[in-house]
């Protein structure tokens, strides 16, 4: 039996005496696609933190690949996009192939070096988001969507089994946002590379998350998009018309077009 | 006195070799601090290195030997307040900085006597420089360019984003000491060449300047040790040419050839 790449179990987290998140239980599979959703200060940027180890939790359970994320060590398994690199300099002087090969690092033993051998890597990695064509510019001299697939190639060179994405598609177009979108999705599909995305876009990330997980400090929903949409609950908790339009505005029709 | 005489001389051989090595060490490490916005721990170490020097005068110990020491231990103060007192790095850096120029004040006035040595290491004084100090900045310089070199992947990625760097398993405490205790160990050394009161002007304006020429990198990093080593190796023969204080002629032409690259950029622009 496999076991569960991600695992909480009455998760509590507590910052400065308030509680932050609160009871929370879930797991992901190998191949699943979580849409983590919910309002700001609902606790989803806190929870990916828990998970990678910056956090600890105040009660309850995690492991990362079966493991509390103090402990873990094979980071080469995990891939991660932050919401926003904060201090990131739109000046920084390196080149869209040194940027991507510090996704390497964590399959590296010291003294760390990155050779002609890694090509073949940064190469697959750039292919796969579609910028082998720039990997010899700066970082600083690419347009936000270019930039956000530099920093995807980055979190994907390692070859990663889970890649956690914050916000990813924010600074995108709505056409590269698409691309985004599928390109992640052939990831998952062709890869079997689990995803944890938090995204705002509840309907958008409904049309190719297998699972949602519909945050607000507790679980308020976890389940499948189509459950989301039938959920009497959520209807409840959001009024059923914000519900319609979380779940009817896309392919013209239905949310999905599965539903 | 033509330029064979002036380079024939051993103080002037001294000065070259010494300021280069300080300029490489500067112009290395000024990338990394500029771009992580910790521009100004040159100087907040560099004042401690004042109170250091204060201490080594009184002691009649060679000061380099003390300030390495506790400039270091200062450094990591730094770090402890930033990360355990979650100060910004700017006021970290200012607390520190601030307790090291008075420590240096208070033991500069209560034993007297040395204030005219303390002078010679506030302002600079490169062609006083000893063979010991050549060869004390030789041994050092090798050591810290070789851990730059053996940790140079794990401090690019904590440069370019700390987070996701820890999530590739770089160790990133670890790696903020040791950039931190480089800079200790190279302000220490670059006190001689201009002065405990210019010291991060070299550590930051090369890097700024080679940042705007957008080379990748290495080459920005390439470009700031050429900068540093030519304003330093111009600035010890005009300074002596003219009779000018050595380390402000080296910062001087350090801001000549920034403000230069930044009006070629504007008129290239416009082009």
């Amino acid at each position: 039996m496999s076991i569960d790449i991600v695992s909480a179990e009455n998760l509590h987290f507590q910052y400065n005496a308030t509680e932050v998140l609160t009871d929370l239980s879930f797991s992901l599979k190998k191949g699943d696609y979580l849409g983590l959703v919910g309002p700001n200060g609902s606790g989803k940027t806190t929870l990916i933190r828990l998970i990678l180890g910056f956090f600890t939790p105040t009660r309850g359970t995690l492991t990362l690949f079966g493991q509390t994320p103090s402990r873990f060590s094979d980071w080469h398994r995990v891939g991660y996009l932050p919401q926003r690199i904060v201090d990131f300099n739109p000046h920084f002087p390196a080149t869209v192939k040194e940027v991507v090969a510090l996704g390497l690092l964590s399959r590296k033993q010291f003294p760390k070096r990155i050779g002609r051998s890694d090509n073949r890597y940064i190469d697959q990695a750039l292919d796969l988001v579609d910028i082998g064509n720039i990997r010899n510019k700066l970082i600083g001299e690419l347009s936000g969507g270019q930039q956000q697939r530099v920093f995807l190639a980055k979190a994907m060179v390692g070859e990663p089994d889970i890649l956690i994405l914050d916000e990813p598609t924010t600074a995108l177009d709505p056409d590269t946002r698409e691309r985004f979108f599928n390109t992640l999705k052939a990831l998952n599909r062709d890869k079997g590379v689990t995803i944890i995305m938090i995204t705002h876009d509840t309907g958008t990330i409904g049309k190719y998350a297998s699972k949602m997980l519909y945050l607000d400090k507790r679980i308020i929903f976890y389940g499948t998009f189509e459950d989301f949409c039938m959920s009497q609950g959520m209807a409840t908790y959001f009024g059923e018309f914000s519900q319609h339009l979380i779940c009817h505005r896309h392919d013209g029709e239905t949310g999905s077009g599965r539903i | 006195m033509d330029l064979f005489e002036f380079l024939s001389h051993g103080f002037v051989q001294r000065a070259l070799i010494t300021g280069s090595i300080i300029a490489v060490l500067c112009g290395t490490l000024g990338v990394f601090l500029v771009l992580r916005r910790l521009s100004l721990i040159g100087d907040g170490l560099a004042h401690v290195t004042f109170g250091a020097v204060a201490i080594g005068l009184l002691l009649k110990v060679y000061p380099v030997y003390v300030a390495a020491p506790l400039v270091m231990a200062a450094s990591l103060g730094i770090m402890k307040l930033i990360e355990k007192a979650r100060l910004y790095g700017d006021a970290a850096i200012a607390i520190v900085s601030s307790f090291g120029i008075a420590g240096g004040i208070l033991i500069a006035s209560v034993a007297g006597g040395f204030n005219v040595d303390l002078f010679s290491y506030l302002f600079g004084n490169i062609l006083a420089i000893s063979s010991t100090e050549v060869v004390t900045s030789l041994i050092l310089s090798a050591v810290l360019v070789f851990v730059v070199m053996l940790f140079y992947q794990d401090l690019l990625s904590v440069t370019l984003d700390e987070e996701s760097a820890r999530v590739t398993g770089v160790k990133t405490r670890l790696i903020n000491r040791v950039l931190v205790l480089l800079t200790a160990l190279t302000v220490v050394l670059a006190m001689r060449v201009v002065g405990v009161m210019l010291v991060s002007a070299l550590l930051v304006i090369p890097p700024v300047t080679a940042l705007q020429m957008k080379k990748g990198f290495k080459g920005t990093i390439y470009i700031a040790c050429s900068i540093g080593v030519v304003s330093v190796v111009l600035g010890i023969f005009v300074s002596f040419a003219a009779n000018l204080p050595t380390g402000a002629t080296i910062v001087m032409l350090n801001l000549f050839i920034f403000l230069m690259t930044l009006m070629y950029k504007k008129i290239h622009s416009l082009r």
